[in-house]
């Protein structure tokens, strides 16, 4: 694994020491800050208004703030997804430097973790920075931390399962955009995968539905850490790492 | 140090490489060539493990790159047609991961990075983005990154490709100077970079191997019969060319004189004369036992470039591969 912590450090050094790391951060910064703001708002007229009719009955934070703002920050993670991990293959394989990562003496799935954990990294660090704004509910409220930080697992678990696809995808193609476009589909497509199951009742429908990511989100984002839901965000990592190592051997035979 | 049997590479409908067999020695310069398009990189690519041959084996320092490829890959330092360079990286930071990827570490690490920036004349730009190096300084980084950990087998492809002529003067020294040390095997299109710089020659065309030999046997293979020029004055006296050429004619051995260049008291003739038969010791006593002066005597090579075109153009009347070398010693 020496050799997938040096293809990693050498990944991570590329986002930070290119522009994009940090526009990715800021825009998601921004919009993340967008989302805390116009949240917040709502709740503090919702709880003044609330106090001029006399009811004296507590608002919940993690009930009306936190909880909300994760299932966001969940979705938020879709559109950036594809932005990390389309250059991972893609790059290389235009520029030829994939040539020196197939005949170096690593293996390939040490290139493949390498890469998938360096995204996953990043994409971590995106994390961190709404975070911040979390901050300021626990200095001027008392919210409970326990469901916040499940849910920061699930949404860390998510973000390392679509990166996994991401990574997959990369392979497939020299060009970053189509790379990024196909990711996006995937990514969305299980989104919405869920919704088949509110009309449709057989059992093919369940199936797409258990799919979903979101239908595996939703226990992390009510503070709940359940085994069923890691077990498959883990197993959508497994499969797209093994995809990925597929599709880079498929490479060597074809080319 | 390489042996080659029965190499194949099959796409989809057409044969890149096919059938072809050779085996490189130690310490050897092998010029690998041939037209665009003839397989050259396709085998290279094979012997790199960048990917499995189709059929027929090869073996790299001793390991098969089929079954052991990782242990193979140890032993290759490879320079692809375009140097595999990150462009976001500074040349230090970049040859530092590549010697990591192959498995350095530590003191040792540091070392090989500061041996091959000098050896490289890359040390100036230690600290620059690679991207905004020159063609030629990307090339030497290229060449940095494949001797970073000292590998037993060089491969190069291309590797004068798209330069100006004094860098390839100066890349194509850096490759010699790299020699002894290691293995190597470099492919052009280029003849003369073959005869400056290369013991042995592979030569491939659509895929097939049309010859594989030494530059010298080569040349002499293809002569048949040996030649020399010869360059003669008169200081005093009549100087006649017919009479000249008459009297060189006379000598014993000698088959076809031409006159190849006429002054007003000095000629250069071109002199025929049956293989293995010394008549440049008797040449040179005729022109000095008539009273001449003898300026030059040299033999007269035929370029690598007639012997290329010869092979690869006429495919009927390319000699087979392994049996000419025999057929001619």
């Amino acid at each position: 694994m020496r050799n997938a912590w040096i293809v990693c450090r050498r990944e991570l050094g590329s986002y930070f020491t290119s522009p994009v790391a940090w526009l990715l951060v800021t825009m998601y910064s921004l919009i993340f800050g967008y989302f805390f703001w116009v949240y917040l708002g709502h709740f503090v007229l919702q709880s003044m208004e609330l106090q001029m009719m006399g009811e004296m009955a507590p608002t919940n934070i993690n009930e009306e703030i936190i909880r909300p703002l994760l299932a966001n920050a969940s979705f938020i993670g879709i559109f950036f997804i594809p932005l990390i991990s389309m250059r991972l293959f893609a790059e290389e394989k235009r520029n030829g430097t994939i040539e020196l990562l197939t005949t170096s003496p690593i293996r390939d799935m040490e290139v493949i973790v390498g890469k998938w954990f360096a995204a996953t990294i990043l994409y971590c660090w995106l994390i961190f920075y709404s975070g911040i704004s979390f901050c300021f509910l626990f200095i001027y409220g008392h919210p409970d931390w326990k469901p916040l930080a499940v849910a920061y697992v699930g949404i860390v678990l998510q973000g390392a399962a679509l990166l996994a696809l991401g990574t997959f995808i990369s392979t497939l193609t020299r060009n970053q955009i189509i790379a990024g476009a196909g990711t996006f589909a995937a990514c969305l497509l299980l989104w919405v995968f869920s919704w088949v199951s509110s009309f449709n009742p057989a059992g093919w429908a369940q199936v797409l539905a258990y799919l979903s990511i979101i239908t595996h989100f939703e226990s992390f984002g009510r503070g709940v850490l359940s085994s069923k839901d890691c077990i498959y965000y883990a197993s959508v990592i497994f499969v797209g790492l093994f995809f990925t190592a597929r599709s880079l051997e498929s490479m060597r035979w074809r080319s | 140090m390489i042996t080659v049997h029965d190499l194949t590479k099959k796409y989809a409908r057409t044969t890149a490489v096919d059938h072809i067999s050779f085996s490189v020695s130690k310490g050897q310069i092998v010029g690998f060539l041939g037209p665009n398009g003839a397989g050259k990189t396709t085998t290279m690519r094979m012997l790199t493990c960048f990917f499995p041959p189709s059929a027929g084996e090869a073996t790299v320092a001793g390991f098969d790159v089929l079954t052991q490829p990782l242990e193979a890959r140890r032993h290759i330092g490879y320079l692809p047609e375009t140097p595999p360079l990150y462009l976001e990286m500074e040349t230090a930071d970049y040859l530092r991961f590549v010697g990591q990827l192959k498995g350095l570490s530590g003191a040792e690490l540091n070392r090989r990075v500061d041996y091959v920036c000098d050896r490289c004349a890359v040390g100036e730009v230690k600290t620059k983005l690679l991207g905004k190096l020159s063609k030629g300084y990307r090339q030497r980084v290229g060449l940095a990154q494949a001797i970073i950990h000292n590998p037993d087998v060089l491969i190069l492809d291309e590797p004068t490709a798209g330069l100006d002529p004094r860098q390839i003067i100066e890349t194509r020294e850096l490759i010699r100077s790299l020699a002894g040390e290691h293995t190597i095997v470099l492919s052009t299109h280029i003849l003369p970079e073959v005869e400056q710089t290369c013991e042995q020659v592979i030569i491939i065309n659509k895929g097939k191997l049309v010859a594989t030999d030494s530059v010298q046997n080569l040349q002499a293979r293809f002569r048949g019969v040996e030649s020399v020029l010869i360059d003669i004055a008169a200081r005093t006296g009549a100087f006649s060319v017919p009479a000249i050429q008459e009297r060189l004619e006379k000598v014993t051995g000698v088959g076809r004189v031409t006159c190849r260049d006429q002054q007003a008291n000095s000629a250069v003739f071109e002199i025929e004369s049956d293989r293995g038969r010394l008549v440049r010791g008797d040449l040179a006593r005729l022109v000095v036992e008539s009273g001449w002066d003898l300026n030059e005597l040299r033999p007269a090579a035929m370029s690598l470039e007639e012997i290329y075109l010869q092979l690869t153009s006429a495919e009927s009347a390319a000699p087979p591969a392994a049996a000419a070398p025999e057929a001619n010693a």
